[in-house]
């Protein structure tokens, strides 16, 4: 074997090796739909869908028993013709926004999101407040006489 | 206008803040820890939408040696009834199995065998002992989707009309079933 021959086949190998990262986690070539734009479909959403079990996965990523019973029920919505925002609200009426991988825009996620500028205005707003009450305020009254001897007394040293 | 001595309760007051904001710190924990022990608060939970809401659609194959039923039958409950996923080939299920034989004099139980082989559910209730009046087989797992489960033991206690009042994801155990469970039953009983 020459040694162009040798780095072919393990060019070829490492190739091997790679493709299954890059195929999306459907395991078994029959769950997939006959239709190729369908089936697209179904992947991004699947993609957007949480494994209940491993969480931190998509159901599309996911080998898992329950995120394949997923996939199925989210292709049989598709091939019914469902558009994505009636299989995400199947799945949400179901398990919650849990399942959503990228959460919902709510008055909840909203405030999360507006924190950081709300958290600066109150601290500026503050500030300020309380540095205009200091300049409005009158100078201290002179110290009394038991004050002053007090003082006098502290310091003596 | 303020006094040197407003100044200094103030200052006194603005020094006692971080302590009181540990202390409500420390009761809210403590708060969340006793909810996780007596299974009223559980951080693992998936917060389910079905609850207080009326159970869903669903069909299920009878399994022997009890009647099957179907959402209709919850609706129609006139008493509340636990609805318990399980399945022969989960260990907590196994586990949680002598616990549901106590409960079985306080509640009405219906289970549902959760993508298992009828003749292994059945063989599981023989040996662990039968705690169900009422028996569903879910071999595809569809009706526990529709539930909204994600593995097994899960468990509901359905209100009279069909309503889910409470759901837990994990085995249930003697302390959630007389700190949560049963005061929740009696509650549910008597409208």
């Amino acid at each position: 074997m020459t040694l162009h021959r040798k780095l072919a086949a393990l060019l070829v190998g490492l190739a091997l090796m790679a493709t299954p990262v890059l195929v999306l986690a459907v395991d078994d070539p029959s769950e997939m739909l006959a239709n190729p734009q369908q089936e697209a479909r179904a992947q991004a959403i699947g993609a957007q869908l949480r494994c209940l079990v491993c969480q931190n996965e998509s159901i599309e990523d996911s080998s898992a028993g329950l995120a394949r019973d997923l996939r199925r029920v989210v292709r049989e919505h598709v091939a019914k013709g469902e558009n994505n925002q009636q299989v995400m609200d199947w799945m949400v009426s179901r398990y919650g926004n849990f399942i959503r991988l990228r959460p919902a825009l709510s008055v909840g996620t909203l405030l999360l999101w507006a924190m950081p500028v709300l958290a600066l205005l109150i601290g500026v707003g503050t500030a300020f407040l309380f540095y205009r009450r200091r300049a409005a305020a009158p100078p201290p009254p002179p110290l009394t006489e038991e004050e002053k001897a007090r003082l006098a007394r502290l310091t003596k040293d | 206008m303020t006094t040197p001595s407003d100044n200094l309760t103030r200052r006194r007051l603005l020094m006692a803040l971080p302590l009181a904001g540990a202390g409500v710190a420390g009761v809210a924990f403590w708060k969340m820890l006793d909810g996780m022990e007596h299974g009223s608060f559980n951080p693992h939970d998936i917060n389910t939408p079905v609850l207080n809401r009326t159970v869903p659609d669903f069909t299920l194959a009878p399994l022997p040696p009890a009647d099957g039923f179907t959402a209709q039958d919850l609706q129609q409950i006139t008493k509340p009834v636990l609805v318990n996923f399980f399945a022969s080939w989960c260990i907590p299920c196994l586990a949680e199995m002598p616990t549901l034989m106590m409960l079985k004099d306080k509640l009405d139980m219906w289970g549902i065998a959760y993508k298992d082989k009828p003749e292994n559910a059945a063989s599981f209730l023989r040996h662990s002992g039968n705690p169900f009046t009422r028996l569903g087989d879910d071999h595809a797992g569809r009706a526990g989707i529709e539930w909204g489960i994600s593995g097994v033991p899960e468990t509901f206690l359905v209100g009279p009309g069909g309503v889910i009042r409470w759901h837990t994801a994990t085995p249930l155990t003697e302390n959630t079933i007389n700190k949560v469970l049963l005061p929740l039953v009696h509650r549910v009983q008597t409208p």
